[in-house]
């Protein structure tokens, strides 16, 4: 049983933890999440005695961890992966540590066998994969056979093979009734393993609560509806009469309907009513992930931005668009583009915009004039919409037009100037 | 926790990763191959010296000159044992495993202490003999007087330096930062401070010019260092008693 109080952790002016407690439990697995930042590693360092709270403790069956007695036996952690001397072999780096405990040389040959790093045991860990460094220290928290488990994301870098192991050693672990505390990033990994959820966000306690209930606690479950995309019509009919039924849709980017506040057998009885036929009617229940995400997104430090890779790009030549940004990156309202063009501007503009007053101008330009088409774009499309296609030009031409006259005069003119 | 399984323990360490090796052969290799070379070229200096540096001529202090350059080795060694866990954070997974950091650290400076008191005893054993076989006629014998003394003192001062290159370590915790501080202390600073007259008499109170006034037998004519030999190996023990403090305060008081 691990006790948390009141744990409060200042590093100068920045509060890594702030005024945490919780308990862990024994015989079950417990999850400790949170965005990078957050304060997990911080906690779980403060688990282990090795640094200090500033206000607060944590216990470990009644005692600090410095004040445990014969703590190697009691408590197993992974910490680091990589906090080992890589000029040191696997069965020493083992050796060393199960000295400290008088565990006898044989326990180390048993663990490393467990983890499954027997045929790899006299060499220096420097070698080592992320993985294999995972099992690694996976075998070092294992060595005491201890009652308390620390695990610091125990399945970071391990193979499909080595993350189903990790699953079933945390479970197995927690079913002989020790203590189990694992932090980690993934989610589909958290909801398989974990039975209980310690999330912070912060460094403060977001949620201490079974795995399930933190899903539907921090989740709407939703049903996914599907009218044939051939009639929009239809669409729009059933929308209407499912609001008019009390439910709450939200149109999905693919055409499909997000119904919230109805049971699946009443959307389809209001369908069958509203004469609409169905392609997909499904039940989603919210991921951990999904809920997770709900729950932390106001409590995450380091969010991503789109890259703009300023000044990294080569300027473009005069009269070429930028590339046309990839989907769906902060665009809400992206379509596919527009069929190619002639003159090779496929995705310069919007499509209502192209036949107006480019159709002149095209093979038009002459030398030394500014490209049309670089023209930012939103000046154009209230010409082509508001006037005859005839007179759209009219007030263009200025530059498609003239160019063939003028690229005598333009270059001349200067030097006739000096 | 006992201290014999964390003293255990800590021999396992030491004795698995390679720098242990190279940093102790290192020490034997330079200190005794330099002492040679030195006592060999003394040697044949001897006739044409004057009167005063015959008679201040001491064989035995000549052939420990190597150690100015193999300490550089004991204190690459007494560094590296500490700091190791620094730099590969292998101290975080020591800690959790022995929550009470002074008998950690305690254990860990006795098993490489002992280690280097080996190496030094060995070390200065060799340089001596070696050394005296390279000055010919002009040796001095292990039963003379003063003389067992100050091969004795010769691994002690080596011991005295690793433990100090530890204590200093587990202060800074940087292995870069220890030797880049270190280096140039005991191979520059601490010479040029003990031979320009105006530190001179700060510079001998330093942990290596008063350590090894020890292996000197015949001291210099006009000698006025206020310490004998025992004297001074006892202040630079203070020194390394002082380090060793700082480190154990600092480690306890620090997080990993």
């Amino acid at each position: 049983m691990i006790e948390a109080v009141g744990l409060t952790k200042r590093y100068g002016d920045k509060t890594a933890v702030y005024n945490l407690s919780f308990q862990v439990r024994p015989g079950a697995v417990t999850g400790f999440l949170g965005p990078n930042g957050s304060g997990k590693s911080t906690t779980m360092r403060m688990i282990l005695g090795l640094d200090n709270p500033t206000a607060g403790q944590v216990t470990i069956g009644g005692y600090p961890y410095r004040k445990l007695p014969n703590a190697a036996r009691q408590v197993g952690a992974l910490l680091d992966a990589k906090a080992v001397h890589g000029g040191r072999s696997a069965r020493n780096h083992l050796l060393s540590l199960a000295q400290l405990s008088g565990i006898p040389a044989r326990r180390v040959d048993e663990v490393l066998g467990v983890v499954g790093l027997q045929d790899v045991a006299k060499r220096r860990s420097k070698g080592f994969s992320l993985g294999m460094g995972q099992r690694l220290g996976i075998a070092a928290a294992l060595l005491g056979d201890p009652q308390v488990l620390l695990f610091d994301e125990p399945v970071n870098g391990l193979d499909p093979e080595g993350i189903l192991w990790v699953r079933n050693l945390m479970k197995a672990l927690a079913a002989e009734g020790r203590t189990v505390f694992v932090s980690s990033h993934l989610m589909s990994e958290m909801a398989l393993t974990a039975d209980h959820l310690i999330v912070i966000g912060r460094g403060q306690l977001l949620a201490d609560m079974s795995v399930t209930d933190f899903i539907s606690a921090n989740s709407a479950d939703f049903a996914r509806v599907r009218t044939p995309d051939t009639e929009p019509q239809q669409r729009e009919k059933l929308s209407s009469a499912l609001t008019e039924a009390g439910g709450h849709v939200l149109p999905e980017q693919d055409g499909a309907l997000r119904v919230t506040g109805l049971p699946l057998p009443r959307i389809s009885d209001i369908a069958h009513d509203a004469d609409v036929r169905l392609w997909e009617l499904s039940p989603h229940q919210a991921s951990l992930e999904e809920a997770y995400m709900r729950m932390t997104q106001g409590a995450v430090d380091y969010r991503s931005t789109i890259d703009q890779k300023e000044g990294l790009q080569q300027p473009l030549p005069p009269g070429v668009q930028p590339p046309m940004p990839v989907p769906g990156q902060g665009q809400p309202g992206w379509y596919a583009p527009p069929p190619p063009q002639q003159g090779g501007q496929p995705f310069s503009m919007p499509p209502q915009g192209a036949p107006g007053p480019y159709g002149a101008a095209q093979g038009a330009p002459g030398p030394g004039t500014p490209n049309p088409y670089a023209q930012p774009v939103p000046q154009t499309p209230p010409a082509p919409q508001g006037a005859p296609q005839g007179q759209a030009p009219a007030p263009q031409p200025p530059q498609p037009s003239q160019p063939p006259a003028t690229p005598t005069s333009d270059l001349t003119k200067p030097e006739d100037a000096r | 926790m006992a201290v014999p399984q964390v003293v255990r323990s800590e021999w396992t360490k030491i004795r698995s990763v390679a720098s242990t090796v190279w940093t102790l052969s290192l020490v034997v290799v330079v200190t005794v191959a330099l002492g040679m070379l030195i006592s060999a070229l003394s040697k044949n200096e001897f006739d044409s010296m004057n009167a005063q540096d015959r008679a201040e001529f001491d064989p035995t202090f000549i052939s420990f000159a190597g150690m100015s350059l193999g300490q550089l080795a004991m204190i690459v060694f007494g560094v590296l044992v500490v700091s190791n866990e620094y730099s590969t954070g292998m101290i975080r997974t020591s800690l959790a495993a022995v929550p009470q950091r002074g008998s950690f650290l305690f254990s860990k400076i006795a098993v490489a202490t002992a280690l280097a008191l080996l190496v030094g005893l060995v070390t200065s054993f060799a340089a001596f003999f070696l050394g005296q076989a390279m000055l010919g006629d002009h040796r001095a014998e292990i039963g003379d007087p003063g003389v067992l003394r100050a091969v004795l003192g010769g691994g002690l001062y080596m011991t005295l330096i690793a433990m100090f290159s530890m204590g200093v370590a587990a202060m800074l915790r940087s292995p870069m930062l220890s030797l880049g501080i270190l280096m140039p202390f005991f191979f520059l600073i601490s010479n040029i401070l003990g031979n320009v007259d105006a530190t001179k008499k700060v510079g001998r109170f330093l942990p290596d010019q008063a350590g090894s006034r020890i292996m000197q037998v015949v001291p210099p004519l006009d000698d006025d260092t206020p310490y004998g030999p025992w004297g001074g190996l006892g202040i630079m023990g203070l020194w390394v008693l002082a380090a060793l403090i700082g480190g154990y305060v600092l480690l306890r008081k620090r997080d990993a």
